[in-house]
């Protein structure tokens, strides 16, 4: 590559990322901002004069913002739990079990995939209300606990898995356990890794589910909570930043740690190319 | 992820941002030896997925049949109405500027998100030092919650906030514009925020898919003399092809799905005279309180259900294709 290329190419990388993380920045240093700063003049400076954390204790005053957060950590839990272990289960018997209606219940997985979430998801909330679940954690985590493309994902992946290694451990008498445990799950950690890590992203960040079944505001996840607090028209944006971070923060970090197994799942293909 | 971004058929909890499967065939040897195996241990593995597909989507995909054809409301209803719903959508004015609204969400999306993404794959494919870091921030939108990002550009398009002051500054305007609260505007922040979400996770695509064009042909094409533009629309965009057809499906998929950007924008209103309203955001206010109808709705989904049901078809082939 000549110098020339190099500089031109960097030069744009660093333009993109103004673009992308910019508005991130910006949020962040609004919620540093002291009251005494005024942030709506026409030129507000990207450097907070006073730098302070008072706003993220004042947000806590006005909406219980750990409380949220320890709800949407709740729900993400659940998920995430649901996901890794329901999703492996049933994908390895559908790539590695034979039995009778096995090809029958891969179809109706499949056939899943072709229905966005939100048109089932009136019917979904009525569903959740006859079980007496409205208005509950556990009704927000309930119906994504195991998704039906994670169980799709993991039989791909254990249907990857070279038959012989199977055949082997049958005629040394392994039984379907013990095959699921020694040689399926070393051979699917990537994309059991990749499903973890959407299923957190997917479930800390959803908000037009939760929105729907909760009611009780001490009962609210942190997006339907960020959301109120926005709705409230005369919030201060210095608190309404300081809420943001605390709903963005967790999953940057999450993210930051477990992309290299992201990454890696796109070269495998988990994530569509 | 997104939610809201390009996803196929995603459950909520299904991991995230839309991957799609690539269902692979098993291999099968002619001969096996016969595993010693009870015959209830793989319905006992598949139980609780087999029960959360009857629960949880088989069900809810035929009740919303039937609610369709009800009156029910939140509280009460229930009673059989025939087509009705149906027949009020047909006169909905806000249900036909919702469907406008997709309309031009779809084509102001589908040029920019497919092409833009594509630039940026073709920026961070090079194994330059600190590319992942580029990686990961171009990303960094696509992971964080649709709330989140619409909090964060509701204070930027503000008429106090920093994209009308840097314009006034450079005295582009003289009175700020209102981005939030005029019916077009918002309609286009909204558009905005959701490209700006969509990049970096299109980009991923377009870069999964270029490590399939072969090496050799730019190789060839320089030593012919071939510039790095042309070379773009010579080699690259051809060989991105499918993905790129895979893309714009994905696009028009999520114009019809689209909700949070435009509820947080416009602070649940659906902008002035709710005539920024999407599809879901219908579904969804007529899913509460004491005007909320669940039969409406549940009508609304099915007409959700009929616009995406082709592209989602269109997807799956698409898939299987490129498997």
């Amino acid at each position: 590559m000549k110098p020339g290329e190099r500089v031109l190419r960097y030069v744009l990388l660093l333009l993109v990322l103004v673009i992308s993380i910019g508005p991130f920045l910006w949020q962040l240093s609004t919620s540093l901002k002291s009251m005494r700063e005024d942030i709506y003049t026409l030129t507000p400076r990207f450097i907070p004069e006073h730098p302070t954390f008072e706003n993220y204790v004042k947000v806590a005053e006005t909406i219980p913002v750990w409380a949220y957060a320890g709800n949407s950590l709740v729900v993400a839990v659940i998920v995430v739990g649901g996901n890794a272990i329901g999703a492996t289960l049933a994908g390895f018997a559908l790539a590695r079990l034979r039995f009778r209606g096995g090809k029958l219940l891969l179809g109706a997985f499949l056939a899943t995939l072709v229905l966005p979430g939100e048109v089932t998801i009136i019917s979904q909330y009525v569903t959740i209300r006859s079980l007496g679940l409205a208005d509950t954690l556990l009704g927000v985590a309930l119906p994504g606990a195991i998704g039906m493309l994670n169980v799709l994902l993991m039989r791909t992946a254990f249907a990857a898995i070279p038959r012989e290694m199977d055949e082997a451990a049958i005629v040394d008498g392994a039984n379907a356990w013990q095959r699921l445990v020694r040689i399926g799950l070393p051979n699917v950690r990537g994309m059991l890794s990749v499903i973890v890590i959407f299923a957190f992203i997917g479930a800390w960040d959803d908000f037009l589910w939760p929105l729907i079944v909760l009611n009780d505001p001490d009962k609210f996840t942190l997006t339907v909570g960020l959301q109120y607090l926005n709705g409230t028209f005369s919030a201060n944006p210095r608190l309404i930043a300081a809420g943001t971070m605390i709903a963005f923060i967790p999953i940057v970090i999450v993210f930051a740690v477990l992309q290299r197994f992201f990454f890696r799942g796109v070269e495998e293909g988990a994530i569509k190319g | 992820m997104t939610a809201g971004h390009g996803t196929l058929g995603r459950a909520r909890g299904d991991a995230g941002s839309g991957r799609h499967v690539r269902p692979e065939p098993v291999p099968r040897p002619g001969r096996k030896p016969v595993a010693n195996q009870r015959w209830f241990t793989p319905w006992l593995l598949v139980a609780p997925a087999a029960i959360w597909l009857a629960v949880f989507n088989v069900w809810p995909s035929i009740n919303t049949v039937v609610l369709a054809f009800t009156n029910a409301k939140p509280i009460g209803g229930g009673h059989f109405t025939g087509p009705a719903n149906f027949r009020r959508a047909l006169n909905d004015d806000q249900l036909a500027d919702a469907l406008l609204n997709s309309v031009v969400f779809m084509l102001v999306c589908l040029p920019l998100l497919t092409f833009l993404p594509l630039l940026l794959a073709v920026l961070v494919e090079k194994r330059l030092p600190g590319i992942t870091f580029f990686r990961t921030a171009f990303y960094t939108p696509v992971i964080a919650s649709a709330v989140v990002v619409a909090v964060i550009w509701g204070w930027l398009l503000n008429e106090q906030g920093m994209i009308n002051g840097i314009a006034r500054q450079l005295k582009i305007i003289q009175e700020p514009l209102p981005f939030l609260t005029d019916r077009w505007l918002l309609l286009f922040s909204a558009i905005s925020l959701t490209v700006w979400k969509g990049l970096g996770y299109y980009m991923i695509i377009y870069l999964s898919a270029l490590g399939n064009v072969r090496r050799e042909l730019h190789e060839a094409a320089a030593v012919d003399g071939a510039g790095p533009v042309r070379r773009f629309f010579a080699i690259t965009v051809p060989g991105v092809r499918n993905t790129m057809l895979l893309i714009s499906v994905l696009i028009s998929v999520s114009a019809l799905r689209t909700f949070t950007e435009l509820y947080v924008l416009s602070k649940g209103t659906g902008g002035p005279g709710g005539r920024d309203m999407s599809v879901v955001m219908l579904i969804q206010m007529y899913s509460r309180g004491f005007t909320g109808h669940l039969g409406y709705a549940s009508a609304l989904s099915i007409l959700l259900f009929v616009l995406t049901i082709g592209p989602m078809l269109l997807l799956l082939r698409l898939n299987r294709k490129e498997a």
